[in-house]
């Protein structure tokens, strides 16, 4: 009775078997031990030398494989392949070493003494044992404190002009917030300093950097959240009206509630964008070595600008203060980009 | 007659329907309408403070401004004369985002291409992920890796360049300084421009019609050739809308630049040489102790970066827009 029964076994039809796998693994085996042998015979010698090679061979086997078990079209969508593949190699490896060299150089310096001392009594090319970077550090805080309070009602409100109000100027308002994410982030700067400093008569502060962050955050802002806004189904605005709420009373009780966390996603993505942004502070806050609890006065510091000023300074103890503070500076960035993405990713899952 | 008035005054009367907003969204209205034109006021006002600071430059400058080559300060007892111009560091800013470009956007597309139709779907996540660590990196760290980092590689390259191929003049070397030249500095933004191009790029294959391309598979098409008789078509608009955004970013990038490249108040053509020139930096370069006059210089010269940047991501958003409502 067993026996008659035909138990229907999946196949794959499309899987690739042994026999159509060999000229790969011959074309691979060509590739590895041509670039092996070309470097060591010829004068092409070093990375570069071995990275041109390897490409140029993978090509040409990959080419010349297809040419000869199928056609002239293949060859070329064989080399394209391999080019297409080739760029996107190309983008991992600086990423890789810019991360590699910031984790070597940077983390060795890392001791629970850069938290707690500033720069202020220690001279620039004493030892990473001494000073540390938290007069940056608070510097940034403020910075980020300040951009998000300054930037996230303008954007958010933008956002809901866009997509709630949908006013006469939403297409404009629109086309404006996205030239404005490309603003030089010089010119933000600039503007804040011929403003503050120039027009008002300020001298450097925290909250000055804050707002030239400001502009430059509310572009990141205003479109995350725009897109958000538009992931709310009319359902609930519709269900919200047909309940005789006002619109102010849909907006606030029903869309802004059921897009909390993709705004705060905004809001983090907008920190995460000029946690590091470094030139609009060269002319804002002015920099400093010591500690400066108050925002609103004085020269202050920040981590990008730490970073700035010991490259500024060159010897081989600031070089290395430097890479510090970009490891601590990344490290930060990180943390909100992650957050964001986290958040974002648990928004998704809900729907 | 009484009895007829008791009843007409006992009818209810219609509510009357109306599409009036209540006076608590006309105050909702305003507020979120105030919020909305904000980003339109900042952008007037940024104009305005940088025009209102440089217009005695303009004034005095002329077009002399845009074209000159000089940047001196006055020295009334020699006297001479302040004379402002950003024609060379102009120059130089479109040699680097030039650079960039052509760096950048080759591989830029060819990641785009590879996450839409090559990348098998366990390596799109982790691969979109890199684009975007990418993106999230300040360019100050850019500016240290590349000086430290990328710099010793870059320099041999450029020497192997200008020993094949000195013969093209761009490639030639008047004197033997590879370090800091315009070519290393476009190379640091093309990694920089990289993630933009190719999100805006991946976007805009992604909206390529899906028939169309299973069409072109059907009639027996290598993937290749898919992508050159479907993809490219459709997404042409999309690619050159996301490298003018990427140019827009590599023209105004400052620290990065400021870091890698050597400013010199000079137009040359040899893109090899220590020598380039870089509106953002040169702002940052002279802003330490720049006297009133000068001040005044840069605010002109920050406002030419503005309009600039703005026309080239005026003309970007509109070519992705238009391309993307095409798709």
């Amino acid at each position: 009775m067993s026996s008659d029964t035909l138990i229907a076994k999946p196949s794959r039809p499309w899987k690739p078997t042994p026999r159509t796998l060999l000229p790969d693994f011959i074309g691979a085996f060509i590739t590895a031990f041509g670039t092996m042998a070309i470097v060591a015979a010829t004068p092409l010698k070093g990375k570069l030398g071995f990275v041109i090679v390897l490409i140029l061979m993978a090509i040409a086997t990959a080419s010349i494989i297809s040419a000869i078990t199928k056609d002239t079209k293949a060859a070329i969508n064989s080399t394209t392949t391999v080019l297409v593949y080739v760029a996107a190699s190309f983008v991992i490896v600086p990423l890789a070493s810019i991360l590699w060299e910031i984790f070597t150089k940077g983390a060795t310096g890392v001791s629970l003494n850069i938290f707690q001392n500033d720069m202020s009594a220690t001279a620039s090319d004493a030892p990473l044992t001494e000073g540390g970077l938290l007069h940056a550090i608070i510097g940034t805080v403020y910075l980020i404190l300040f951009a998000s309070l300054l930037s996230t009602p303008i954007g958010v409100l933008a956002a809901l002009y866009i997509v709630e109000v949908k006013g006469r100027f939403a297409g404009l308002v629109r086309f404006f917030v996205q030239a404005m994410s490309g603003i030089p982030s010089i010119v933000a700067g600039l503007f804040i300093y011929a403003v503050w400093m120039i027009g008002l008569g300020n001298s450097y502060n925290a909250a000055a950097g804050a707002a030239s962050l400001a502009i430059l955050m509310i572009p990141t802002v205003a479109r995350t959240s725009e897109e958000v806004l538009k992931l709310i189904p009319n359902d609930l605005r519709e269900a919200g009206l047909a309940m005789g709420a006002t619109q102010w009373r849909t907006v606030a009780m029903i869309v802004i509630p059921a897009a909390k966390s993709g705004l705060i996603t905004a809001i983090i993505l907008g920190i995460a964008r000029v946690a590091g942004e470094t030139a609009p502070l060269l002319l804002t806050i002015g920099g400093a070595d010591a500690t400066n609890l108050n925002p609103f006065s004085g020269n202050n510091s920040a981590l990008p600008y730490y970073v700035w000023k010991n490259l500024g300074l060159g010897s081989e103890v600031a070089v290395q203060r430097a890479w510090l503070g970009v490891f601590i500076l990344i490290v930060v960035v990180f943390i909100f980009f992650t957050l964001a993405r986290v958040l974002g990713a648990a928004k998704g899952e809900k729907r | 007659m009484s009895t007829t008035t008791a009843t007409a005054k006992t009818t209810p009367t219609p509510r009357e329907i109306t599409t009036t907003p209540r006076f608590s969204d006309k105050v909702f209205r305003a507020v979120v309408t105030a919020g909305g034109l904000t980003s339109l006021v900042i952008l007037a006002l940024i104009a305005f403070f940088l025009v209102f600071n440089g217009f005695e430059t303009f004034r005095r400058e002329g077009l002399n401004f845009l074209t000159g080559f000089d940047w001196k300060d006055a020295l009334p007892e020699e006297g001479i004369a302040a004379s402002y111009g950003v024609g060379a560091m102009l120059y130089g800013t479109l040699v680097l985002g030039l650079i960039a470009l052509v760096f950048g956007v080759p591989i830029a597309v060819g990641t785009a291409l590879f996450l839409s139709y090559y990348a098998p779907e366990w390596l799109k996540k982790p691969m979109v992920v890199v684009i975007d660590v990418m993106a999230a990196i300040p360019s100050v760290v850019f500016g240290l890796w590349g000086y430290f980092i990328l710099m010793p590689h870059a320099e041999y390259w450029a020497k192997l360049i200008h020993k094949y191929l000195g013969f093209i003049p761009i490639f030639n070397m008047p004197a033997n300084a590879f370090s800091r030249s315009p070519f290393i500095a476009g190379l640091v933004l093309a990694i920089m421009i990289i993630p933009i191009v190719t999100s805006i790029s991946r976007e805009v294959f992604a909206q390529t019609p899906l028939d169309r391309i299973q069409a072109a598979y059907a009639l027996g098409a290598t993937k290749w050739a898919m992508i050159k008789a479907v993809v490219f078509p459709y997404g042409r608009g999309g690619v050159v809308g996301g490298a003018m955004l990427g140019l827009g970013r590599a023209l105004g990038e400052t620290v990065a630049v400021y870091t890698v490249l050597n400013l010199v108040y000079d137009i040359r053509i040899e893109v090899l040489l220590s020598a380039g020139g870089s509106v953002a930096s040169m702002i940052v370069n002279k802003f330490g102790e720049a006297d009133a006059p000068e001040l005044r210089a840069l605010m002109a010269a920050g406002f030419v970066l503005f309009v600039v940047t703005l026309i080239v991501n005026f003309i970007a958003n509109a070519i992705i827009t238009k391309t993307e409502r095409k798709g």
